[in-house]
């Protein structure tokens, strides 16, 4: 299982190149989850304590108003990291998840990994180069998507 | 030089401000015969569309590059000419000079897989490409086609999106920037989907056209999966007056964008894109 996982992980852009130990153990925080359409995977002010590696459906990430309908942020899907919120405080997941589909993925005990951290301060400034990665890449995207570029000119 | 009558023979809306003409060339009153025919455009060049005593403006021929006998562009009213363009009904006339520019490298990316990234309006100059591709389906290797809009309901083409996902040997990728309840597919910026798309990235060749700064980013992510910036093409859009590298209207840098482009290699016009005022 280990070995399945880290071999996920090895393939993944967010993991490339990382020592085989570390992934290893990193894999060894990891066990494989189901959700089925329409479940909740984590809301809004829940402790935040693990990540997930969408291994396939699709996942929306959402916020839902006092009143009126839930608006949809941004989609995931195979392939991709759904949650940061675990690694940095005050670890608290910020949206909503929900699965659109039946989803399978790896699950990853994110209170583990941060003790871990602790003591392997290496190891956590890796991780946090590592997320800050897909962090970064949504802020882009959340930016490019509130440019509204589609709009009419002028 | 001079535009050419044609007729509009049918006129489809596509979304609120945005309508598809098939236009056809018009019987020559006094010799009573056709105008002379349209020159056969290649995929990703445009045509001058006149709307008699209003203006000229360039748009992209969306129809199939191998269909000779009706013109087919698709209309977005964001101004004077394109609203009078987009108020035509069949049976009206319009003056039509072209084709013009550069095409998109459809033999080029023979034997290779092909990435279309589209965003918004759009995917009308990527579709003469996406039909030459199809029509030619076995000379290519994966072809996908990732297309953003900023709603559901400004996506264009709607049936033949259905139609296309329903394809196995093509990938659809569609989102949207702002979901309505009922919306079932991805949401996110467009550039989302460059690293869900298969391809072969070292070999790959993309096509890309939409807002420049959605071009700017999707091809950043392109690069950004290792293709090198001479495989990506980008369309530009620029103030085109005569269509023929004359009038300077429309110089971008050393290049003359109706007559140098639209169509470019991202390595052409990369450095360009990110200077102010050019």
């Amino acid at each position: 299982m280990i070995k399945d996982v880290s071999a996920l992980l090895a393939a993944h852009p967010v993991f490339a190149g990382m020592a085989s130990d570390r992934l290893d153990f990193v894999a060894g925080c990891g066990w494989n989850v189901q959700f089925l359409a329409g479940e909740a995977i984590f809301r809004f002010g829940e402790h935040a304590d693990r990540f997930f590696m969408l291994r396939s459906g699709t996942v929306s990430i959402e916020i839902r108003p006092p009143t009126g309908p839930t608006h949809r942020i941004e989609t995931l899907g195979a392939g991709e990291v759904l949650g940061w919120s675990w690694l940095y405080p005050p670890y608290t997941w910020q949206f909503d998840a929900r699965a659109m589909t039946d989803v399978r993925a790896t699950a990853f005990d994110g209170t583990c990994l941060r003790d871990k951290c602790e003591q392997d301060p290496s190891l956590g400034y890796e991780l946090m180069k590592r997320f800050a990665r897909v962090v970064t890449a949504r802020l882009q995207a959340t930016r490019l998507q509130l440019l509204d570029v589609y709009g009419t000119p002028g | 030089m001079l535009p050419r009558p044609y007729r509009v023979l049918a006129r489809r809306v596509d979304t609120r401000d945005t309508v598809t003409l098939e236009l056809a060339p018009v019987r020559d009153r006094q010799a009573h015969r056709l105008a002379a025919p349209h020159g056969r455009s290649r995929p990703g060049q445009f045509n001058m569309l006149y709307a008699f005593g209003v203006g000229e403006i360039p748009i992209s021929v969306s129809g199939d590059a191998a269909d000779r006998g009706r013109l087919v562009h698709t209309i977005r009213s964001v101004g004077a000419v394109s609203e009078a363009l987009c108020r035509l009904r069949p049976g009206d006339e319009l003056g039509v000079r072209g084709p013009f520019g550069t095409a998109w490298p459809v033999a080029e990316a023979e034997g290779q897989d092909v990435v279309i990234v589209a965003g918004g309006i759009g995917l009308a100059p990527l579709r003469p490409a996406l039909y030459h591709l199809l029509a030619q389906r076995e000379r290519y290797g994966h072809v996908s086609l990732l297309y953003g809009a900023r709603r559901p309901e400004e996506m264009l083409y709607v049936d033949e999106l259905k139609r296309w996902r329903s394809r196995l040997d093509l990938d659809v990728l569609v989102t949207v920037d702002k979901a309505t309840e009922n919306w079932r597919g991805a949401v996110g910026f467009v550039t989302t989907l460059v690293r869900r798309a298969e391809m072969a990235a070292g070999s790959a060749v993309a096509m890309v056209c939409g807002p420049e700064l959605m071009m700017r980013y999707a091809a950043a992510e392109l690069l950004g999966r290792g293709m090198a910036a001479e495989r990506v093409h980008v369309s530009l859009e620029r103030n085109m007056k005569c269509g023929l590298g004359l009038c300077g209207h429309c110089q971008l840098g050393p290049s003359f964008v109706c007559r140098d482009g639209p169509v470019f290699s991202f390595a052409s016009v990369r450095d360009l894109l990110q200077t102010p005022e050019v």
